[in-house]
């Protein structure tokens, strides 16, 4: 536990020194902004069914398919390229500490930026004072909602991202070994979904493609509906692919 | 603690795959003992001291540093070793007292103590004052591997390995590195691998030399010597025909061969000669030689075969052994290398 918060300190202040984050969130924060203006624009033009904030949300797949990659690609792989893990392994530390504090790391900077997106209804509703008078802009079951969402789906994708990277060697392979991964697990899970509802299945089969809809359970959450099962999705995975990482490292040394 | 050997190994094998990289390798090493690791490119030092450190599990056999077994309790090995490896990989990002800090905490250097030590390693290293707040990538290669030193130095380690802690370093720099493994001796032990013969042979108090993954000598140099290099050797400068040399020594009763020759002027040549018998020594040469009409001694050295010498004659003799004794037994006779460290 000491060692891991150690490293923890070290993976942020890593993070804090490095030009590449500053980027990576400049990029994020620009292209998330435009997108809301876009929201934004079309709710002036055509009046929608959805609060902005959800339709803002329902995009978030964009910003994961390039963060994530970008974010954890560079943690193991890197390390191991480098040789700094082999330096590392020879201090007492164990492996669990050294693959969480990576995702750790990885984890709150991706939060972070997500936070920093609770920037747009705030100025859209300094400037527009009557669209939030009429609780448009703010609605709170669906800011939370969504968050919470982002929070524990956060989870899987970051883990998927370490988990990549720890299999590999070179940086490049793990970005795309991870892009492709985020990629079947976002849009195979919807593509499954649409089969599913085509085909006649079995009812447990039916559940079990039900259970991988993550558009789904962002629809819930940005409801306000807050189920468990995604929590139990989410979490059991993410610890299923950090135990492997953990494994991974053990066994490649 | 003396009955305690620093490092113990006793038939360690890995494999990777088909391929053997070391085989039964056995070893002692004393406490304060300064021990180079010898070998041609993959020989197995990097392996055998990967597995030290606890990097890397072996296949067979097994490892004791300060009693303590490797592959039983590897967090409590890691306490006690400090560890450079090879190419000494550095976070380029950082300044050296901040990785040094990162490091000590990491090595469970008491939160108190930190600060102390560190400062303590980067006066051993001579990084104190020149390169105390610089970034790592930005520094040369000489201070790197300093950094790299002062690393394994942190957590007060009882055995240090370091995997070529002098490769491609300029002179000064080696130079700077040998008095530092110097200031270590006797407090510490060290376990040390290189290319670079003459510098393995001046800092270290004992050498182990490993070919095809197997400890093919191991002892001081001058033990070495007489093992692979019998006999005496002289260089002498004549004037005069060098057969005439060995026939004027044949004569006498004194058994030479030559080694090398090499011819400076038109009369005057350089050789190499090897006297069988122990007996033939320096002032005996020179009246047999002097004493002859057909050629006129111009100057005659002793000279002491350097380990590079030893080196190849060692790791030439291994490969014959190898491709001799291959289907018979795997394991290399060497019963010095065993019986002095043992003791």
């Amino acid at each position: 536990m000491r060692h891991y918060l150690i490293l923890l300190k070290h993976e942020l202040r890593m993070l804090l020194i490095s030009p590449p984050t500053y980027i990576a969130s400049v990029l994020f924060l620009m292209l998330m902004g435009f997108l809301y203006w876009s929201i934004i624009r079309g709710m002036v033009n055509a009046p929608a069914d959805l609060l902005p904030s959800v339709q803002f949300f329902s995009v978030f797949w964009i910003p994961v398919f390039f963060v994530v990659p970008l974010l954890t690609m560079r943690s193991i792989a890197g390390e191991r390229s480098s040789g700094t893990l082999d330096t590392l392994m020879t201090t007492p530390t164990s492996r669990v500490a050294v693959v969480l504090s990576k995702f750790s790391g990885a984890y709150i900077f991706y939060m972070l930026l997500w936070f920093a997106t609770l920037g747009f209804p705030i100025i859209a509703s300094k400037l527009y004072p009557q669209a939030a008078a009429s609780g448009l802009l703010l609605d709170p079951a669906s800011l939370i909602g969504s968050y919470l969402f982002l929070a524990i789906s956060g989870l899987l994708f970051i883990a998927i991202g370490i988990f990549a990277s720890s299999i590999t060697r070179s940086q490049l392979v793990a970005g795309m070994l991870s892009f492709t991964t985020l990629f079947v697990v976002i849009v195979g899970g919807q593509q499954l979904g649409n089969i599913a509802s085509n085909a006649d299945l079995v009812s447990w089969l039916n559940t079990t493609v039900n259970y991988l809809q993550i558009f789904q359970h962002l629809d819930d959450f940005s409801r306000g509906i807050i189920d468990t099962r995604p929590f139990f999705y989410y979490t059991s995975t993410a610890a299923l692919l950090l135990g492997l990482s953990t494994l991974v490292i053990e066994a490649k040394a | 603690m003396d009955s305690i050997p620093s490092i113990r190994v006793k038939n360690l094998t890995r494999k990777y795959g088909a391929f053997t990289a070391i085989q039964n390798v056995s070893f002692t090493v004393n406490p304060g003992e300064i021990v180079g690791f010898l070998g041609p490119n993959g020989a197995g030092k990097s392996t055998t001291m990967r597995i030290l450190s606890g990097i890397m599990s072996a296949t067979s056999g097994s490892a004791w540093v300060g009693g303590v077994c490797v592959a039983q309790s590897p967090h409590e090995v890691k306490r006690k070793i400090g560890y450079m490896p090879e190419n000494n990989p550095l976070p380029d990002d950082m300044r050296v007292v901040e990785y040094l800090r990162f490091r000590a905490r990491l090595k469970e250097v008491p939160g108190r103590k930190i600060r102390a030590t560190v400062q303590e390693v980067m006066e051993i290293c001579d990084l104190a004052r020149t390169a105390r707040r610089k970034i790592i990538g930005t520094l040369s290669k000489g201070f790197r591997q300093r950094v790299g030193i002062a690393d394994a130095l942190l957590g007060d380690p009882e055995v240090i390995i370091m995997d070529e802690p002098t490769i491609g370093l300029d002179p000064h720099q080696i130079q700077g590195i040998r008095s530092l493994i110097d200031n270590l001796r006797g407090k510490l032990t060290v376990v040390l691998s290189s290319h670079i013969l003459p510098e393995i042979e001046r800092s270290c108090d004992r050498v182990i030399i490993i070919n095809r993954g197997r400890v093919v000598a191991s002892g001081t140099s001058g033990e070495l010597r007489e093992e692979f290099l019998p006999g005496n050797r002289f260089d002498l400068e004549i004037d005069g025909e060098e057969a005439d040399a060995i026939a004027t020594l044949a004569t006498q009763g004194v058994e030479a061969d030559i080694i090398d020759t090499q011819q400076i002027s038109d009369s005057i040549c350089k050789l190499s000669i090897k006297a069988d018998s122990e007996a033939a020594h320096g002032p005996q040469l020179i009246q047999l030689l002097s004493q002859s009409p057909k050629f006129k001694l111009h100057s005659l050295a002793p000279r002491v075969p350097n380990l590079e010498e030893i080196f190849l004659a060692a790791t030439k003799r291994s490969w014959e052994e190898t491709i001799e004794t291959k289907p018979k037994t795997a394991k290399p006779p060497v019963p010095e290398a065993q019986n002095n460290t043992t003791t």
